[in-house]
């Protein structure tokens, strides 16, 4: 208790925690209250009035919170995108001018794409692979934790256990802690400062994405795998397939359509991404993306015009996924 | 029983004929590699300051030195401006715990209804929140916040007040349950529309009306789906760093942990040992809640991701 000393005078933390709690549990109570309350007094009411009431109570908040939270918001961000930084005056498409002719701007856009390649590719990729060489293992369960784990992970607390690993010692004496410069050196080689020199940086902030997407890949397509009826894949042996040759003619194109959702998942997943660039680079040393640079011009710079605009481009860019992903389901109800 | 006995053992042989060593050796090296970093980080936050800085976390287990004092540095020690870590993780706490509740209940509220009650467009009222999901976090942070701290006033007409409620955890609470909404009520219906309608029509002759079909039945019965999305939701809403951010209005009173490891990471001052304790310590209740109950975040993952 001694350390607390020093904030007598101001408020301790566990004077901003107890208020803190204070307030939650105000919350979590009113909250209660108000749903206890709602179901006593609509339970009692008359059938004919629980006609209506069950409206009010059951979808009416829901469609409230989406209209005010989701639907306003996106349609007033389209309108700021075509205003300047205040949101005072209509500028037309200069902020999407702005944004395909700045160079800086143009980096974080093509930093964008090159997310939105290689990760989706590499994590389903691998995924796939650990997937189908444990398909059939007794005992997959402790490798499949292992993989999946950084899923559990937060952006940020990958991004500083990937800093550590990409740690650089510029001082030739002192023993290296960053593991990556470590292997380097062990096999001869001499580490460049990993997280300061382009184009290489982009690609180890994209490793720590592909890193925590794995998981995710190789679950999903590990269960689709399931499904795959064994006979199938026993004529394919009785054929003589390899398991390569199974693989790609036999296993992927059952499981296509799963292969496809897992793939437009990480891809959305990645456009979004901004943890991982802020906390690693902060963006700098041209690794920016748009997600971070979204963030940057709307709560740094203070601009609203070219913040939205970015969101926009952000949006804009998901939505030939999105109309593939539509037309997949659509295509599976009809086959149903 | 023969039957089945002679079922599970084809099983068996038939795994036998798939698995080769190779690619069981294939996969154990890759999850190997995916933990290293992982290890790396947890070795390296029980090491003394001095070993962190000088040398490699792999020499530990050559000259194994074990210090808590990171620990006890990072969630103790720190100014007014600094708070220690402990006082984040209970904002983490408190950041949750609602964004959690709140979401899950209005879910399973509308679910509810777009799943049994008849009323024109409901599909398409359906339809309209499935497609509400790609919406990206980023195109409302700006108009939302503007929400938070002004209120809504069309001309001169006020819609919503200005709450005066920024820098509270009530915009990050709301913020995360307008966010997790589409999901939740999506996968919520899925599952709450397979609620076989014998049943339904059964508890509705029995003069169960609305409200006391859905305590009665719908609750009761969704709480696999409601369990998987607790899980789902709390990692998201604990790991976030985004709506912390925004949403806290900076105010360290209320920034969850990512935020305050976020801005360590940032800050020249903090070394290693403080950084990956920290960043432990923030890890640690999701990795708990992951491993415990992994089968049922599968099975979330699952629901909203395979068809047919």
């Amino acid at each position: 208790m001694m350390q607390f000393a020093i904030f007598a005078a101001r408020k301790t933390p566990w004077d901003i925690i107890g208020e803190n709690f204070t307030l939650l549990a105000a919350a979590l109570l009113a909250f209660a209250s108000v749903v206890v309350v709602l179901f006593l007094v609509a339970g009692r009411a008359t059938v004919r009035a629980q006609e209506w009431l069950k409206y009010l109570v059951f979808l009416v908040p829901a469609l409230l919170l989406l209209l005010v939270g989701l639907i306003y918001p996106t349609i007033r961000t389209i309108i700021f995108s075509f205003m300047d930084a205040k949101s005072e005056n209509f500028v037309g498409l200069d902020n999407y001018v702005w944004a395909f002719t700045i160079p800086e701007i143009l980096v974080v856009l093509r930093n964008t794409a090159v997310w939105v390649f290689l990760v989706p590719f590499f994590s389903t990729a691998i995924g796939l692979s650990i997937a189908y060489m444990t398909d059939h293992m007794k005992r997959p369960n402790v490798i499949k934790s292992l993989i999946f784990m950084p899923m559990a992970i937060s952006f940020v607390g990958a991004g500083v256990i990937w800093r550590f690993v990409y740690a650089f010692e510029p001082n030739e004496n002192r023993a290296d802690i960053g593991l990556l410069s470590a292997i380097v050196k062990f096999f001869g080689g001499t580490p460049p400062n990993w997280l300061l020199e382009s184009p290489g940086n982009t690609y180890l902030l994209i490793a720590v994405m592909v890193w925590i997407q794995t998981g995710f890949a190789m679950v999903i397509l590990s269960a689709a795998m399931k499904n795959v009826p064994d006979e199938i894949v026993e004529a394919a042996m009785l054929d003589g397939a390899t398991p390569i040759k199974r693989l790609f003619r036999v296993t992927i194109p059952m499981i296509r359509a799963t292969l496809v959702v897992v793939l437009t998942t990480i891809i959305i997943g990645t456009l979004k991404v901004f943890d991982i660039v802020r906390t690693m680079t902060g963006g700098n040393f041209q690794t920016n993306v748009i997600a971070n640079e979204m963030y940057s011009q709307a709560f740094r710079q203070m601009n609203y015009g070219t913040g939205s605009a970015l969101a926009i481009i952000l949006f804009l860019a998901m939505i030939p996924v999105i109309i593939y992903n539509i037309r997949q389901l659509r295509l599976e109800r009809t086959e149903r | 029983m023969t039957a089945s006995a002679a079922s599970v053992r084809a099983k068996g042989r038939a795994k036998n004929i798939f698995s080769s060593p190779i690619a069981s050796a294939a996969a154990w090296i890759i999850a190997v590699v995916w933990t290293v970093p992982t290890f790396g980080l947890l070795v390296s936050s029980i090491r003394p300051e001095k070993d962190i800085n000088s040398s490699g976390w792999w020499t530990f287990f050559s000259n194994p030195n074990i210090s808590f004092e990171n620990y006890q540095k990072v969630l103790f020690e720190g100014t007014t401006t600094n708070p220690p870590l402990f006082q984040f993780f209970f904002n983490s706490l408190a950041v949750t715990l609602p964004a959690v509740i709140f979401p899950i209940t209005l879910a399973v509220f509308a679910a509810y209804a777009l799943a049994w009650f008849d009323f024109r467009g409901r599909d398409t009222l359906f339809f309209g929140i499935f497609a509400l999901q790609v919406v990206p976090l980023q195109l409302t942070l700006v108009p939302l916040l503007q929400l938070f701290a002004k209120g809504l006033q069309i001309g001169d007409v006020t819609i919503i007040p200005d709450l005066g409620i920024t820098g509270t955890y009530i915009p990050i609470w709301i913020a995360h349950t307008i966010f997790a909404l589409p999901l939740a009520i999506f996968l919520l219906h899925n599952f709450i529309s397979q609620i076989p309608k014998e049943l339904i029509e059964a508890a509705r002759v029995d003069g169960a009306g609305p409200f006391t079909l859905f305590s009665k039945i719908v609750l009761p019965l969704s709480v696999p789906a409601i369990a998987s999305f607790l899980i789902f939701q709390f990692l998201w809403v604990w790991n976030d760093l985004l709506v912390g951010l925004t949403f806290g209005a900076g105010s360290k009173e209320v920034a969850p942990m990512t935020v305050r490891i976020a801005e360590m990471v940032g800050t020249r001052g903090s070394g290693w040992e403080v950084l990956t304790a920290g960043a432990f310590i923030s890890m640690a209740v999701p990795l708990i809640v992951f491993f415990a109950l992994q089968r049922y975040f599968v099975r979330g993952l699952l629901a909203g991701s395979v068809k047919g």
